[in-house]
């Protein structure tokens, strides 16, 4: 269950941020969150609020874990 | 054009190719069985074909994931109960609306000139309640983990008096755990990402430990599902039961520690009524008595009707604990169908049926 | 001094075929730049039309138009009713010749808003050359119907027909823009879904474009895919033609936005209804030199082949999704609604 996008954060003011749709723009609550977050960040939003400030590098962190999986199995052969 | 939907490249082809090979190899070459218990896991898996993916034998079902399926008809009374009757503005989220309780469902009530609206987020409820300040506004709050901070936080953030919440929250550890005592064939969990971005991984270690059984946290782009999969293949291979984090870009040990905070001010636990299972002992949230101006069952005094026996000959108590998966119930796409529904895994558009159906999943194409 | 009612809204007697209906009825026609396609047409106001038509066969096609809300971003009632209309012809290989109307409205209807729907449904006639020859109109109490509702019968010529069952094994189909807009955009208008910027419908004639399509050759089906969008679309054309069909995710043109706002919602694009667009089956040796003259016009600069007809899974219709996986893409049920889970 639980629908969550990640969505990029145009402007931020008091509890709300200003989210990318491609073009058009939405809001997001950021009351759920502990951390800041700034114009640029991605955030992971559920039912109009932010429940996770992501990181692009752990996306990138995330390519490697699959692609470590994948050269462990190709070298183990198994 | 993909920017927007994937930012962070989680859907490349030739990665996916790898990883269903990866699979082939990982695949102990007898039948699997794994269950998710997120909607939004299954409508990946549909969406994206992934079962084609798959190697023979690794079978994938979705427990009790849907939220909207999930929920009592008696909840679902007392909300049409209050639209009908209590001359109340009904907020809920969409995948609400087409769900049958005993008699109606919330768009039949709308039809017979109840006032009930879709809304996309628990502060919309908010937003119409100071709009119409005459009128009393009811937010009918579904939803796990995932969607109850949202509705705490709006519950704690002094809403008008005219507002209130008839809360059907529930619990997603409680529920894997009634569906093991069910269900022994079942080898490994693929735990929800989104559940657990709030509750975090460690909340399954006393799952996996105490039921000697592999968890995998998966997110929900079709690599994530893969490797999640992959996950879960390697620790039965291995001889290993722990929690894997296989979203550790969403996903810390120890959750999201803010909106498990304003959850348990909001909230306590309490039992509930999960359809098509019965009871499950502290799996569901009930409104704090500190905040019980904002409780709409008791502000109105509405009880529930009992609620309905699943019809004779729907699967869906078998499909919920993952031991049927929707194309073996004899009434799926011919009594039953998402416009007539006939059990939950139909009702809600997250439900396994209506997933199968709407997307044409078979076992495998 | 405050206008007499019945100059800014439509009252009972509108309706009831005296004088003031009368005035109205004149008033309006005046919007319609071409009002004859025979020897008696509106501005006769006779009790029916006459039609001298070209050699051919002669295609006719109803609909009765309900949208909510009446405008939207990029269209409204007027420009859905005749583009609708005008778009069935086409896609049955018809060049749209002449339409009548029927105006169901309610009391207490501003005329102004009504002028300003009529004006869009002019200018789609205009645009393509179709004369309004015959209307009717009709007033309800207020409160017995929602605004407005409009019928309309579109009357077309063909050289050759071009069915939706034309289908046959190794045709491409082809799309001839982005999928999803009027969708999207009449669901966020409705739903009131806070967004900044607009989603616009396509709303759109598409006789243009078809005639394009048509001159090339090779064409063998055609459909628009209105209501249940492009999924609805090609479930047709595969039952009906007794093929299957396969599509290519990574090829099915969805503008970002659409996509954006669908993935929050919920809801597949492939879902969502257009009113400009065309799907057309083509015989393999003619679908690049189609696409290319599809290309050439606005309306089709997104044109693409998404994929073709096969001998296999009949009457069903294959996604090949963009990690590489394969699942049937099933005839929508029902209006989508936004969701959470």
């Amino acid at each position: 269950m639980c629908l969550a996008v990640p969505l990029k954060v145009v402007a931020v003011e008091g509890n709300e941020a200003t989210v990318d749709l491609g073009g058009v723009r939405s809001r997001a609550r950021l009351d759920l969150l502990g951390e800041e977050v700034k114009p640029g960040d991605y955030v992971l939003v559920h039912t109009g609020f932010a429940i996770r400030r992501l990181d692009p590098a752990d996306a990138e962190e995330t390519l490697k874990l699959f692609d470590e999986l994948l050269s462990a199995s190709d070298d183990g052969g198994d | 054009m993909t920017a927007v939907t994937d930012p962070f490249r989680l859907r490349d082809p030739a990665r996916a190719e790898k990883l269903a090979r990866t699979l082939r190899r990982l695949a102990p070459g007898r039948t699997v069985k794994l269950v998710h218990v997120c909607g939004t896991h299954e409508a990946a898996i549909a969406e994206h074909g992934l079962r084609s993916l798959l190697p023979e034998g690794v079978e994938v079902y979705e427990g009790p994931g849907c939220p909207v399926c999930v929920t009592s008809t008696a909840d679902i009374n007392v909300a049409v109960k209050l639209a009908l009757e209590k001359d109340v503005v009904l907020c809920t989220f969409g995948d609400m609306l087409r769900v049958p309780g005993s008699e109606l469902t919330l768009e039949e009530a709308r039809a017979q000139g109840a006032d009930v609206r879709v809304v996309l987020s628990a502060a919309d409820a908010v937003r119409i309640a100071r709009e119409n300040p005459r009128k009393e506004v009811v937010f009918f709050a579904v939803g796990f983990e995932t969607t109850a901070p949202a509705t705490a936080a709006v519950l704690l953030g002094s809403p008008p008096h005219n507002f209130s919440v008839l809360c059907s929250h529930k619990l997603i550890p409680p529920a894997l755990e009634a569906l093991l005592r069910e269900n022994t064939a079942v080898e490994g969990f693929l735990a929800p990402g989104h559940v657990s971005v709030i509750i975090g991984a460690d909340a399954y270690r006393e799952l996996a430990r105490k039921h000697r059984i592999p968890v995998v946290v998966g997110g929900f782009e079709p690599l994530d599902v893969l490797y999640a999969v992959a996950l879960l293949l390697k620790q039965l291979r291995d001889g290993r039961a722990e929690v894997e984090n296989a979203y550790p870009r969403a996903v810390r040990p120890e959750g999201n520690p803010k909106a498990k905070e304003l959850m348990g001010r909001a909230f306590e636990v309490v039992d509930a009524v999960w359809r098509g299972i019965g009871t499950i002992p502290t799996s569901g949230l009930g409104i704090r008595e500190e905040l019980s101006r904002f409780d709409a069952r008791k502000k109105f005094g509405v009880e529930a009707g009992v609620g309905m026996e699943e019809p004779p000959g729907c699967r869906c108590p078998e499909v919920i604990m993952a031991k049927a998966v929707p194309t073996d119930c004899p009434l799926f796409g011919t009594a039953c169908t998402p416009l007539s529904p006939v059990g939950p895994c139909m009702v809600g558009a997250e439900g396994a049926c209506a997933i199968w159906y709407k997307y044409g999943e078979r076992p495998r194409l | 001094m405050r206008k007499p009612l019945s100059e800014e809204k439509i009252t009972a007697l509108h309706g009831a075929g005296g004088e003031l209906m009368n005035r109205l009825v004149a008033e309006l026609r005046e919007l319609f730049p071409l009002r004859a396609a025979g020897e008696v047409g509106l501005d006769d106001l006779d009790d029916g039309a006459s039609l001298s038509l070209p050699q051919g066969e002669v295609v006719v096609t109803t609909d009765s138009h309900v949208v909510k809300p009446l405008s939207f971003p990029g269209g409204d009632i007027g420009k859905l009713a005749a583009s609708g209309t005008v778009n069935d012809l086409a896609v049955m290989g018809a060049r749209p010749v002449a339409m009548t109307l029927g105006l169901i409205i309610e009391e207490g209807f501003p005329i102004s808003e009504l002028k300003k729907f009529l004006s869009s449904l002019a200018e789609v006639l205009r645009e393509v050359g179709a004369a309004l020859v015959t209307g009717d109109t009709k007033v309800m109490g207020k409160g017995e119907m929602d605004g407005l509702v409009m019928n309309t019968t579109g009357i077309g010529v063909a050289e050759r027909i071009i069915r939706d069952s034309g289908l046959r094994p190794g045709d491409k189909i082809i799309i001839t823009g982005p999928v999803g807009d009027h969708g999207m955009a009449v669901l966020a208008a409705r739903e009131g879904i806070p967004v900044e910027g607009e989603i616009k419908s396509d709303v759109s004639p598409i006789w243009p474009l078809v005639e394009r399509a048509l001159s090339i050759g090779g064409v063998t089906a055609m459909k628009d895919p209105t209501r249940g969008g492009l999924a609805a679309a090609l479930n047709e054309m595969a039952r009906k033609s007794g093929v299957g069909i396969t599509v290519r995710e990574e090829e099915i043109p969805v503008r970002p936005e659409v996509r954006g706002l669908a993935e929050l919602l919920g809801i597949s694009p492939l879902n969502l209804a257009c009113e400009g667009r065309a799907v057309i089956g083509v015989s393999p040796d003619r679908a690049e030199a189609v696409l290319s003259a599809l290309r050439e016009h606005p309306l089709g600069r997104d044109a693409r082949i998404i994929g073709e007809a096969i001998p296999e899974h009949r009457g069903k219709v294959v996604l090949e999704t963009r990690v590489g996986g394969r699942r049937y893409l099933e005839m929508p049920l029902g209006d989508p609604l936004p969701r959470i889970c």
